[in-house]
């Protein structure tokens, strides 16, 4: 920590981004999809009909494509975290150990048991034995998803541990306030609601293509009503956890809200902003009152989302750097001063412990625990504390372009929907050329949504307790380089090998029909 | 015995039966043997680990890492 690397620091933040990235390529899909098919499993299981089991065969394929592409993409962050990331992987070590380890028996247990009867147990085992699991390998799927996000949340929103000054480590003392912290329940729901949009996405998108070169007219409409259906309830539903996500944001993340709507001067009855374009006022550091070349501001909206009123009072970046005793928020250098008394407190405590000096290691202890709350801002002592602002256009643009896209979701699945029940989704050859497109347009939303997530908040690894500069490992930043330009290239390869199969397997088509429509 | 033959046949009928799965098998066991004994082992080792023996000392090290701020 005496000479910062701030290659050595964006290199790693890099390579965890790709890395991140990459992964939630493949995730989301797997946890849409596993539900659209069981669920049209489940048609098949009640109707008897077997052209459902054929489409439930068919999107079954492409999901197991998806799942071995993706699968054991996301330890590759967990090796991260061990090499590029020690200082941080030592500090949260026990709060993290309950989380995964329940991941890692979930996923074992129900992913990997059940997926083989899910594939191998067609005519071996009763319908409803097999009905049970798929649904089961759907829950699976993503209750695994509920431990990775309770960590992430945790990371977002520290709660339910307690710091131990002799190990370094946070120790857990209340699980369930881990997994039931306001942030983790949003982000788990918001995280995987929008896995299943994706998916539904995904599902109308495929059928459209058939539907444009008259193909599998069938299974394309049938497909299209149990995806466009799951896709509207999920959709709206995602709009409803997107608020949740606002208004913890709001409470724990004031900085990230405030970077998402390009929001320099808190006031009340705060604009949200519909459309707009920022200056970049990022490289001067400087926090300018005019900050949008244009915008398109709905007065008092930020302040609904945020804290459910109108009239409330939302905080800028100004107010937080520098502080705003009207609405009691101290400012940053405070904060800084603040942590820095913590950190020195617990190497005080360290050196009078190790002198047998219990009586004033007491006392640096209560220091310590009195001032831990802004341990983290003690990183930036000496230094400008505007350093401690998020990329503000990258988060603006990133929740500007998530928003968006989610409301034309819900535009798109109406419509496809309409279309489809009154029979007229074949003719609509402009619908259906866009459903194509909106596969992408998924993807994107779904990305967008993690950087708005995870650069929303930054410096902040774990927020407010320990920003990035200081969860580094001492290690060489061009053995990070090289590792991050070798997963660039194995990411690639295995993104390049699913799109290849999936177009193939989509191209080859379902098993021939028994009804040839 | 029976119901271990039973599982055993299962999963022997299961994969003889693949078709695009036996591709897909291949990727999964070319990844993984990549992850874990090309990148864990060379190029992804734990960094505490590799420096320090004990619980103590690893957060000694830690310890005084976080706690040098100039």
């Amino acid at each position: 920590m005496e000479h910062i690397d701030f290659s050595l620091v964006d290199w790693s933040r890099a390579q965890f981004a790709l890395t991140a990235m990459y992964h939630w390529l493949f995730v989301p899909l797997t946890l849409g999809l596993s539900f659209i098919v069981a669920i049209m499993e489940s048609l098949y299981v009640k109707t008897g009909n077997e052209e459902w089991k054929r489409i439930t065969k068919f999107w079954m394929t492409l999901f197991g494509i998806n799942f071995a592409i993706g699968v054991a993409t996301g330890i590759i962050l967990e090796f991260e975290f061990g090499t590029n990331w020690s200082n941080y992987s030592w500090f949260v070590g026990d709060i993290f150990g309950a989380p995964l380890a329940i991941e890692g028996i979930m996923a074992f247990f129900l992913e990997s048991t059940f997926i083989a009867v899910m594939f191998f147990g067609w005519n071996k085992v009763s319908k409803k034995f097999h009905l049970l699991s798929s649904w089961l390998v759907a829950i699976g799927s993503n209750l695994s998803a509920l431990w990775i996000l309770v960590a992430n949340g945790w990371m977002q929103f520290p709660a339910g541990m307690q710091f131990n000054p002799d190990t370094a480590r946070n120790e857990m003392i209340d699980f369930w306030s881990v997994l039931f912290s306001p942030v983790a329940i949003n982000k788990f729901l918001h995280t995987v609601t929008s896995g299943y949009v994706l998916s539904a996405i995904f599902v109308i998108g495929v059928s459209a293509w058939y539907l444009l070169k008259k193909k599998e007219i069938n299974l394309a409409k049938r497909s299209m009503v149990v995806a466009a259906t799951f896709g509207l309830i999920s959709s709206i539903y995602l709009i409803s956890t997107g608020d949740g996500s606002a208004k913890a944001v709001a409470k724990y993340q004031p900085m990230k809200l405030a970077a998402m709507e390009g929001l320099y001067y808190g006031s009340d009855h705060a604009p949200l902003i519909a459309v707009g374009a920022l200056k970049n006022c990022e490289d001067t550091l400087q926090v300018h009152r005019q900050s949008f070349i244009f915008e398109v501001p709905i007065y008092g909206a930020l302040s609904y989302l945020a804290f459910g009123n109108f009239d409330e009072f939302v905080p800028g970046i100004h107010d937080l750097v520098h502080g705003n005793p009207e609405h009691g928020i101290i400012s940053y250098q405070e904060k800084i001063e603040k942590g820095k008394i913590a950190i020195d407190a617990l190497a005080e405590y360290k050196t009078l412990k190790k002198i047998g000096d219990t009586q004033n290691a007491a006392i640096a202890l209560k220091t310590f625990e009195d001032n831990f709350q802004y341990f983290g801002y003690g990183y930036y002592f000496g230094r400008d504390p505007h350093e401690l602002i998020p990329p503000v256009r990258m988060s603006f643009y990133a929740f500007h372009i998530m928003v968006g896209l989610g409301t034309y979701f819900v535009l798109f699945f109406i419509l496809i929907l309409f279309f489809t029940l009154k029979k007229q989704v074949v003719d609509k050859k402009w619908l259906l050329r866009l459903a194509v497109w909106t596969i992408p347009l998924a993807y994107v939303a779904s990305e967008a949504g993690w950087i708005v997530a995870e650069v929303g908040r930054q410096p902040w690894v774990i927020q407010d307790l320990l920003p990035s500069i200081a969860a580094v490992s001492q290690i060489d930043s061009s053995s990070v380089m090289i590792t991050f330009f070798l997963f660039l290239a194995i990411f690639t390869t295995l993104l390049i090998a699913e799109i290849r199969i999936m177009l193939s397997q989509i191209k080859k088509g379902p098993e021939s029909s028994p009804s040839k429509q | 015995m029976k119901t271990l033959v039973n599982i055993f046949q299962f999963y022997k009928e299961g994969f003889q039966s693949m078709t695009i799965g036996k591709k897909l098998w291949l990727i999964i066991g070319i990844k993984l043997i990549v992850m874990f004994a090309i990148l864990k082992l060379f190029f992804f080792r734990n960094f505490l680990s590799e420096h320090f023996n004990t619980s103590e000392q690893k957060s000694e090290y830690v310890i005084d890492q976080l706690t040098k701020v100039k």
